[in-house]
C-alpha cells in the first residue's frame, strides 16, 4: 500500500462501489490495530507499563488496549522487567503457547539487553531465548518512549517487516549540554572534544561554534 | 545493659567466646562454632537475655582465612524487644573447599531463621545441621557450586534455556559487560577479566 499513491473514495448514499488492495496489506491493517496484548511484568518497569496502560498514556488509542491473560489469546508479548535464569523456561513456555502471527516487545534496559544484571542472575537480553521485534530502552522507559514503540511495531507490522527495531530517543539530552555557553557544567567540559555521534540532533550549529 | 550481654556471655561460656567488641553500641561476639547452638538456646531462653527476634542471618567469604579452617563467617544479628537490645554474632567455619562449612541450625530457637539459612546455603554452601528442609532458594536446583563466594567466576551463566545459535538470532551472544570503565565503572567486568589473566 505505501508504493501506491493515496486515493480518496468518496461513496455518496445508496452508491455501490469497490475498493482494492492487496490482500497482505489489507491483513496488516487489520492487525495493526487489533493488537491483544500478553504482558509478562516482573520488575520495576512494571510502573511504567502501569502508567501506559491507564488513562493518561492510554494505550487504547492505538487499539491496544485488551490485556489478555492467557497467552493463547495474545499475539502482542510485552516483556517488562528483569528476566532471571530462572524465568527463562517459563517465558519461552508462554511465548510458544501463542498463536502465530505473534510479536514480542522488550520494554526496558533489562529485557533487551540484562542492564546492569550483568551476572549469574540474569538472562542478558530476551533475544537469547525467544524472538523479539522491538526493544525499548530506558530504565524504565519513560511511557512516551513505550508509545514510540508501539507505533514503531504497528508501522513493521503494516510493512510486514520482521527485522528488530529499537526505541531512538526523543532528544539527545547531550545536545542541551552542548549549547551551553561554558561546555557541559557537569562533566568538566570533557565531551565537548568529543565529535557529535551521529544521532539524529548531533550536527547542530553549537558543534561548530565549538571547533 | 550493652556491656553486661557481653559479660554475661563470657562468664558463662569462657574460652567459646573468642573476641568480643561493642564499637558505636553494636556489640558483637565471635564465638566458636561448636557452641553456635548452645549460645543461641541461651540468648533465647534466658530470661535476661530474651532475645526473641532475629534480624538476620547471612554469610561473609574471607579466602584469606581459609588456611585456619574459618573461610566462611556467619553473621547472626539478633533483637531482644523486651529488652531493647540488639547483638551480633558471628562464628568461621570452612576451609578452601569449604570442607566442615557447617553449624547447627537455629532454625528451632527462631523459625524465622528457616530461609535465611536456606539462602546462606544457597549462596555461601554453608550446610545447616538439624535444618528441616535444606534446600536452594534462589537459584534453581540444577545450579552448579555458590554464587556468591569469591571464586565464583563473575562471569560464569548457567541458563536453564539453551540460548538461541547466532544464525538465529541474528546478533552476537557473547555478554557485554554493560558499561565499561570509562563510563564509571571502573569495577567492572572488565577490569575483572584483565585482573585474571594476569594471575
Ligand atoms: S530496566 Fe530498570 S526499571 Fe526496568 S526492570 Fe530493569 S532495573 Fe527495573
Amino acid at each position: 500500500m505505501s508504493n501506491q499513491p493515496t486515493r480518496t473514495i468518496a461513496l455518496e448514499a445508496n452508491e455501490q462501489g469497490f475498493a482494492t488492495t492487496r490482500l497482505d496489506a489489507l491483513l496488516g491493517w487489520a492487525r495493526k490495530y487489533s493488537l491483544f496484548q500478553y504482558p509478562f511484568v516482573t520488575a520495576c518497569c512494571g510502573m511504567e507499563f502501569m502508567s501506559v496502560a491507564s488513562p493518561r498514556f492510554d494505550l487504547a488509542r492505538f487499539g491496544a488496549e485488551a490485556p489478555r491473560f492467557s497467552p493463547r489469546q495474545a499475539d502482542l508479548l510485552w516483556v517488562v522487567g528483569t528476566i532471571s535464569q530462572r524465568q527463562a523456561p517459563v517465558l519461552r513456555r508462554i511465548y510458544e503457547q501463542m498463536m502465530d502471527p505473534k510479536w514480542v516487545m522488550a520494554f526496558g534496559t533489562c529485557a533487551s539487553c540484562g542492564g546492569f544484571y550483568d551476572n549469574y542472575t540474569t538472562v542478558p537480553g530476551i533475544d537469547k531465548i525467544i524472538p523479539c521485534d522491538i526493544y525499548i530502552p530506558g530504565c524504565p522507559p519513560r511511557p512516551e518512549a513505550a508509545l514510540d514503540g508501539l507505533l514503531l511495531l504497528q508501522d513493521k507490522i503494516a510493512r510486514g517487516d520482521r527485522t528488530p527495531g529499537i526505541v531512538k530517543p526523543r532528544e539527545d539530552p547531550m545536545t542541551h549540554l552542548r549549547q551551553h555557553p561554558r561546555g557541559l557544567p557537569l562533566l568538566g567540559g570533557i565531551p565537548n572534544s568529543i565529535p557529535p555521534s551521529g544521532g539524529p540532533s548531533a550536527g547542530s550549529k553549537s558543534d561548530k561554534e565549538h571547533t | 545493659m550493652t556491656v553486661r550481654v557481653l559479660d554475661k556471655l563470657k562468664e558463662r561460656f569462657g574460652s567459646a567466646i573468642l573476641e568480643t567488641h561493642s564499637n558505636f553500641g553494636d556489640d558483637t561476639a565471635l564465638v566458636a562454632p561448636a557452641s553456635w547452638k548452645e549460645i543461641c538456646t541461651f540468648l533465647r531462653k534466658d530470661p535476661q537475655m530474651d532475645f526473641d527476634l532475629i534480624i538476620d542471618l547471612c554469610g561473609v567469604d574471607y579466602p584469606h582465612r581459609a588456611e585456619t579452617n574459618e573461610r566462611i563467617e556467619i553473621v547472626l544479628h539478633l533483637c531482644s524487644l523486651p529488652k531493647r537490645a540488639r547483638l551480633r554474632l558471628k562464628t568461621r567455619v570452612g576451609d578452601e573447599e569449604l570442607n566442615g562449612a557447617e553449624v547447627d541450625s537455629v532454625t528451632h530457637i527462631w523459625p524465622g531463621a528457616n530461609w535465611f539459612e536456606r539462602e546462606t546455603f544457597d549462596m555461601m554452601g554453608v550446610k545447616f545441621r538439624g535444618h528441616p528442609d535444606l534446600r536452594r532458594i534462589l537459584m534453581y536446583p540444577e545450579f552448579e557450586g555458590h554464587p556468591l563466594l569469591k571464586d565464583y567466576p563473575a562471569a560464569r551463566t548457567q541458563p536453564l534455556v539453551q540460548y538461541r545459535n547466532e544464525e538465529e538470532a541474528g546478533l552476537p551472544l557473547e555478554k557485554i559487560a554493560p558499561f565499561r570503565e570509562d563510563e564509571g565503572m571502573s569495577f567492572g567486568r572488565n577490569v575483572w577479566n584483565s585482573a585474571d589473566e594476569n594471575n
